[in-house]
């Protein structure tokens, strides 16, 4: 059989990305590395943000994102789409502009969304997919909210299902749906650490979304620490000697105990690494802890040329 | 990091101020009856709240926890791997196994369920039993009590309340669910029930009379166009759901001011959770911000998952030694591998270094924004913490003593 050379495109082959994980774990830094990864290779790409914090744009030097689509670097645009906004156009899509200003005089907004819980999820889903349908990006990642769990927002369309049985919210969590289990339009990138708790909760996201038929294009393992050999304090004094160099007794046990901090902490990242690649057959990203100040664009680029030489490795699948 | 002094003065001078924190840390959990740990995702809240409530424990007081959504590990060290109402006490053995506890100590746990709370409450407040079965039976109902967002905010609090009510314990510690704002949880009893007052709902499902028709037929318009979005069923879930929560709202909300006095209270106390990046430090500012506001300050910080610090010169100077070390292994000859070798370690410092010297400048902002109140520094273990010898670790970080 022959062995197809993956490149980053070709992982995230879907016409939508939704990059998922728990709250921290570099969701957004992620999107955004992918997002100018997948633009290298000539993709015109869209990076969605659903909570309209504006980190996303400050990773790009540019300013907070609006319901516009803006240009945040050459192939990535950039846009938020968030539930309330998406309501109002849903339902002035549907000619229901007038109930959309009673809900919000009323306050009305929560009761709704009580009464189909998820319908801010399938909101935010349905203009997603509205995008994708109208062709204008080759790609768009969409960087998943931090509050609530991936399964919630996720399995909004197939709750709903179940809650709503007729009407327009039902035909839209049914598009949704297909959407989401449709790996030609949509998959998945789990965001993860290589620790034990946020390892143990991937596994378990993973298997949850294999069963609700959404395909998952692969796991990106951040902030990975290098690795370094553990030394003692001869050591060191060996090397500063066959080197002539003066190393102050000090310093010489500040470099021992960084140098062992940091095998330390590769040692027990692999540990959990190894866990992961056992408990998943998927393909696995894994991406440096940077050691530089705030992120920006300097280290995106350093962190989406990682993420383009390890797809690269991977094995395409046949 | 000031270059002045040497690296056994900054330690000395160091470990003087840890000892300071720990004793007004200790003492702000003895003064305390209610302790309220808060932040954003992922800092530590469930996992310091437990280690502040080991702690008091340990002193002598009978201190519960009410955990929210622990990782898996921790729920089984604290035995409380299901959802529960009453709070378990925990195995002394296993929080002191050495028998050091001053006398009275007793440690309980409680992980909260939002909508077991939140049963109980309209048990509480319904004329009788079959109002409650009614509301209870609701899917409206449900949906708001368990997915609802606020609601698990406001049962923590009501948990809390109960708990302090109960008077069983000397120190109630309550975690909360990740928020970005402090408004998130406090003002949660407010917004729930005003939803549950739902009065521009119950103004539009009141049946027609006199005055009122004119609204009625907007109404029926309204309410016939969202049946049309959302399909039928749905709405009358949610008529019904209104319908028979009838007469409960005075109960609900006179409930939801006494939970906000214990929040205000003298002897609540609130423990902002942090961890040393940019962006949450960010958060956490504006979270004390917001506390402040309502004249409910931070009554201590927590800086979580800090890098160690090695302590010799400054990082620059470290760095510079590394490139020069990197320049000089290029030539070939005696000793270059040990020269790259070296040159690795001087590298690798410096990157500690300079990621412990911006994690103690985002520190630094913290400290301005609670004045006198104690920041403890808790680094990162390593490992997971989730049995009672890593908490155990944590306490001696969190509340560091002084060997006597
Ligand atoms: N590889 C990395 N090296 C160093 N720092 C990183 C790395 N990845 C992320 N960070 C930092 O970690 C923090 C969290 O990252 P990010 O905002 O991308 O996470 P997130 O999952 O989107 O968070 P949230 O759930 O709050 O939206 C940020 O301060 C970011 O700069
Ligand atoms: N100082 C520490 N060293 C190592 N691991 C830690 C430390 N503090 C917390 N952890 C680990 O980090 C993870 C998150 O901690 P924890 O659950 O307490 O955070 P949280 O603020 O309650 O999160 P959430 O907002 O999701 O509720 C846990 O797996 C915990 O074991
Ligand atoms: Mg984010
Ligand atoms: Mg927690």
């Amino acid at each position: 059989m022959l062995r197809e050379v993956m490149d980053l495109p070709s992982l995230l082959d879907s016409r939508v990305c939704i990059v998922s994980g728990k709250g921290g774990v570099g969701k957004t830094t992620v999107s955004a590395a992918l997002a100018l990864g997948c633009a290298a290779a000539g993709r015109r790409v869209l990076l969605v943000d659903v909570e309209g914090k504006g980190g996303l744009s400050a990773l790009f030097g540019a300013s907070p994102l609006g319901y516009e689509t803006t240009t945040l670097a050459p192939g990535v645009d950039g846009r938020v789409v968030t539930p309330d906004e998406a309501l109002l156009e849903f339902l002035a899509d549907h000619n229901l502009t007038w109930l959309s200003k009673r809900l919000q005089s009323m306050n009305l907004i929560d009761v709704v969304a009580s009464a189909a819980p998820g319908i801010k999820d399938i909101l935010v889903l349905g203009k997603v997919k509205q995008i994708e349908r109208s062709g204008a990006y080759d790609l768009i990642i969409v960087d998943a909210p931090a509050a609530g769990h991936t399964l919630t927002f996720l399995g909004s369309a197939q709750g709903l299902l179940e809650a709503v049985r007729v009407g327009p919210v039902l035909t839209q969590a049914r598009e949704v749906n297909e959407l989401l289990t449709d790996p030609a339009r949509c998959k998945v990138v789990l965001v993860t650490l290589p620790e034990e708790t946020p390892v143990n909760e991937t596994s378990e996201t993973a298997d949850a979304l294999v069963d609700m038929g959404i395909q998952i294009a692969a796991v990106v393992v951040n902030g990975w620490y290098p690795g370094g050999p553990s030394v003692t304090v001869e050591d060191v004094t060996r090397d500063a000697a066959s080197a002539g160099i003066v190393v102050p007794e000090v310093e010489a046990e500040s470099l021992v105990e960084a140098a062992n901090f940091r095998a330390m902490r590769h040692e027990l990242q692999l540990h959990q690494l190894g866990r992961l690649e056992d408990l998943l057959a998927l393909p696995f990203i894994v991406l440096p802890f940077l050691f530089t100040a705030a992120l920006g664009r300097e280290e995106l680029d350093v962190l989406a040329a990682e993420c383009a030489s390890q797809a690269a490795t991977l094995e395409g699948a046949a | 990091m000031s270059s002045g002094h040497t690296a056994a003065d900054g330690a000395a001078s160091d470990l003087a101020s840890a000892y300071d924190t720990g004793e007004a840390l200790t003492a702000l959990v003895r003064r305390s009856n209610t302790l309220v740990f808060c932040g954003s995702g992922g800092v530590g809240k469930t996992t310091t709240a437990a280690v502040a409530t080991m702690h008091a424990a340990r002193m002598g007081l009978s201190a519960v926890v009410v955990t929210i959504d622990p990782a898996r590990r921790l729920a089984q060290a604290l035995g409380v791997t299901e959802l529960g109402d009453l709070p378990r006490l925990i195995d002394p053995h296993l929080w002191d196994p050495d028998g050091e506890r001053a006398p009275g100590g007793s440690l309980a746990a409680v992980m909260l369920d939002a909508k077991s709370t939140f049963d109980n409450l309209v048990q509480k407040y319904s004329a009788g039993p079959e109002q409650a079965e009614r509301i209870i039976d609701n899917r409206f109902y449900s949906n708001i009590s368990s997915a609802l967002s606020g609601t698990q905010e406001y049962m923590a609090m009501e948990k809390l309340y109960e708990l302090h009510e109960e008077g069983e314990y000397d120190l109630v510690v309550v975690d909360t669910p990740p928020s970005r704002n402090a408004l998130e949880f406090l003002d949660a009893p407010n917004r729930l029930t005003r939803f549950l007052e739902g009065r521009a709902f119950r103004v539009l499902t009141a049946p027609a009379r006199g005055g009122m028709r004119v609204i009625n037929r907007a109404a029926r318009l309204f309410l016939r166009t969202v049946s049309r979005v959302l399909g039928s069923e749905v709405l009358e879930d949610v008529v019904e759901f209104f319908a028979a929560f009838e007469g409960m709202y005075e109960g609900f909300h006179e409930r939801a001011s006494r939970v906000r006095e214990l929040l205000s209270s003298e002897q609540t106390a609130f423990v902002l959770v942090a961890s040393p990046r940019r962006d949450a430090i960010e958060e956490a500012e504006y979270f004390a911000e917001e506390l402040a506001a309502m004249s409910l300050p931070v009554a201590a910080a927590v800086v979580n998952r800090l890098h160690p610090r090695f302590h010799t010169s400054l990082a620059e100077a470290t760095r510079l030694r590394a490139e020069g070390l990197a320049r000089d292994s290029d030539d070939t000859g005696d000793g270059a591998t040990a020269v790259a070798r070296l040159s690795d370690l001087y590298a690798n410092l410096a990157s500690f270094q300079e990621v412990a010297f911006r994690e103690e400048a985002q520190l630094e902002r913290l400290r301005k924004l609670i004045g006198d109140a104690p920041l403890a520094r808790v680094p990162f273990l390593g490992d997971d913490v989730h049995d009672f010898a890593t908490l155990r670790l944590l306490e001696d970080n969190l509340f560091p003593q002084e060997p006597t």
